[in-house]
């Protein structure tokens, strides 16, 4: 029988009012299949449970490259098309260097702690 | 304290794991010559997105072809070259993913960060070669 890759969970999805506030398990957001598999996880938010407002908690993440982010703009758009809303937060500082080179802070709204991406929605 | 200079020419096969292991390695040089936090995530980032760069476009994950790493951590700048067996590229071709008609594309956006997060970028040859440095400018046990 051929072996599946392990369906591990990489995302910890909690409920406050409405909105789904995403934790990332992993430290390291690398490697294109956990990328997919995180994408999937966060478009399955979107696209089958309906979700309209994320709040993605950046806390645990120490190292995230170019890869991860073409999801990030990918769900940022998905939430648009539903009227939805995507916010960041709690990204450590070299890691929002990443989003301020590439501009993508322009278009995607971060906030420095959960608390107030609670409040921007 | 510093550690002595750290020199090593490395041959990978196109494997991202391989990639990776080759990573930590010059993580921990640079973490024992005292690179602070911040400069080796630039390094690391910058490495990430070369090697990935190398391997899937250059390479296109051929087994039967390799990347050539070579590096040097000095107590004041890393330096490093890496070359692999593709066509290469003009690296003027690639869309800027800053401007407003790309700024959506979900992909293209390594290059930007190596010349960000890097203090010198050049490709050469036909484009499957590039050599990067990051003079250090932190200090031992400050991250500022």
């Amino acid at each position: 029988m051929a072996s599946q890759p392990a369906r591990r969970r990489r995302l910890e999805v909690e409920d406050i009012g409405d909105i789904a506030v995403v934790q990332f398990v992993d430290k390291k957001i690398l490697d294109e299949q956990n990328i997919q598999m995180i994408g999937d996880d966060l478009f399955r938010l979107v696209d089958e449970l309906g979700r309209r407002k994320v709040l993605l908690n950046f806390a645990n993440v120490e190292f995230m490259s170019s890869a991860a982010l073409g999801k990030l703009i990918t769900l940022h758009r998905k939430l648009q098309a539903v009227q939805g809303k995507l916010i960041l937060c709690k990204i450590a500082k070299e890691i929002l260097d990443v989003f301020k080179i590439t501009k993508l802070d322009k278009i995607l709204e971060i906030k420095p702690d959960e608390q107030s991406g609670l409040q921007a929605f | 304290m510093t550690a002595d200079p750290v020199s090593a020419a490395v041959t990978i096969p196109s494997e991202l794991g391989e990639a990776h292991a080759l990573q930590a390695r010059i993580e921990d040089g640079l973490h024992a010559c005292g690179y602070t936090d911040h400069d080796v995530f630039a390094i690391k980032l910058a490495l990430e997105e070369a090697l990935v760069n190398a391997i899937k476009h250059g390479n296109q994950m051929d087994p039967d072809k390799q990347v050539r790493v070579e590096y040097r951590i000095t107590a004041d700048r890393f330096d490093v070259r890496i070359a692999d067996e593709g066509p290469g590229f003009n690296p003027s071709d690639v869309p800027d993913p800053t401007e407003p008609g790309n700024i959506e594309r979900p992909c293209g956006r390594g290059l930007l960060l190596i010349r960000g997060f890097m203090s010198s970028v050049e490709y050469h040859g036909c484009g499957n070669v590039v050599t990067m440095s990051k003079l250090r400018n932190g200090h031992p046990g400050g991250d500022e």
